[in-house]
């Protein structure tokens, strides 16, 4: 759901970073929060566990500029990857207005990616979204494990709607702008036609 | 406009600030925030430049959307309000209408009880705000609606600027 306050002239959106487990969603905002200019980032708040995993979510606010004369500002926001918090996923997914999918490439890893983007469309439909419509990005990511599964298969498992598919290695910052600039794209130009 | 867009008019924002700024100094609270249930920050009152407002916003909607949660588990429909006593600082979270949630920082110098009291009459005029804005949005996303979006001519190239491109 996008905030747009006349007001104060700022329109807010809420982009989610979904995955399986350890398949890099908090790696991608880590390396956003680490480049971005530190007077356009907010603050990454994190609540994971003493293990670094993810246990809520984390939460990453940017200021992007001006489009039209009002600020854009998006909310980045990952869920916990691992199955047994599916509670916290949903909850995260409410009033998101772009959905990032991460995949880890590893061969081993193909099941538990194709089981999280039907948990995605389940949680997207019990938010009152259609995982079909809503701005979705795929990326490949973890593009230099030694068992990186071939792009072309990938997405033949994977690509359900023609969605822009990006190959990331998250860890050194490739393909992460590039992802979360087709979302926001995909974002604005929704708020154009509506 | 797509129905789940939450649009603030400046004459809605304005009767919204001046509410919870008549509520930070009725009920002595050193800040008040006003949330969207998104965990987006709408309007702010009293001494905002010690506060991380952001953070705080959207820790707040996790808080609240986990408790929600749990109150659906134990057959709940919501808890509207959530307590934090800390050693100095307090903190009261209340829900406001089906989509805001008002968050009073106090100390010391007030009481639980009055800011309890200041809340549930602040919450009502907050809700009939609330309420405005969903019947005007609802209003403006039918067909023939005079309102125009400042973003309908979005191009590829604004899209470019924000990236640095």
């Amino acid at each position: 759901m996008t905030f747009i306050n006349y007001a104060s002239r700022e329109i807010n959106c809420k982009i989610v970073y979904y995955g399986p487990g350890l398949c890099g969603k908090t790696t991608n905002i880590q390396w956003i929060h680490e480049q971005a200019n530190p007077e356009k980032r907010g603050k990454l708040v994190s609540l994971a566990t003493e293990t670094d995993r993810t246990l809520f979510f984390d939460f990453l606010p940017l200021d992007m500029g001006t489009v039209k004369g009002f600020k854009v500002r998006f909310h980045l926001y990952t869920v916990p990857g691992q199955v047994f918090y599916d509670a916290s996923r949903k909850l995260i997914l409410r009033g998101c207005d772009g959905v990032i999918f991460v995949a880890d490439s590893q061969r081993p890893r193909m099941e538990a990616n194709i089981e999280a983007i039907a948990n995605l469309a389940t949680n997207l439909k019990d938010n009152g979204f259609d995982i079909r419509t809503i701005p979705y990005v795929l990326q490949l990511n973890k593009r230099d494990m030694p068992t990186a599964e071939k792009v072309d298969e990938m997405e033949r498992l994977l690509r359900f709607r023609n969605e822009p598919m990006i190959e990331g290695i998250a860890s050194q910052g490739v393909g992460v702008i590039e992802t979360l600039k087709a979302c926001a794209r995909q974002i604005l130009m929704e708020l154009q036609r509506s | 406009m797509s129905k789940l867009d939450l649009v603030m008019f400046e004459e809605e924002f304005k009767q919204l600030q001046d509410i919870i700024g008549r509520l930070q100094k009725d009920a002595s609270a050193k800040v008040v925030f006003l949330v969207d249930k998104n965990g987006q920050q709408i309007a702010s009152a009293g001494e905002v430049q010690s506060i991380d407002a952001t953070s705080l916003a959207s820790l707040t909607a996790g808080n609240v959307a986990a408790t929600d949660g749990l109150a659906k588990l134990i057959g709940e429909k919501e808890f509207s309000l959530l307590f934090h006593e800390g050693e100095k600082d307090n903190l009261h979270i209340s829900i406001v209408g089906k989509r805001g949630i008002l968050v009073v920082i106090f100390d010391q110098g007030s009481s639980l009880a009055l800011v309890r009291l200041r809340v549930k009459k602040a919450s009502r005029e907050l809700q009939e705000i609330f309420e405005r804005v969903e019947t005007r949005a609802n209003e403006e996303s039918g067909p023939g609606t005079k309102f125009e979006s400042p973003f309908s001519e979005i191009t590829d190239d604004d899209i470019d600027k924000l990236f640095g491109d």
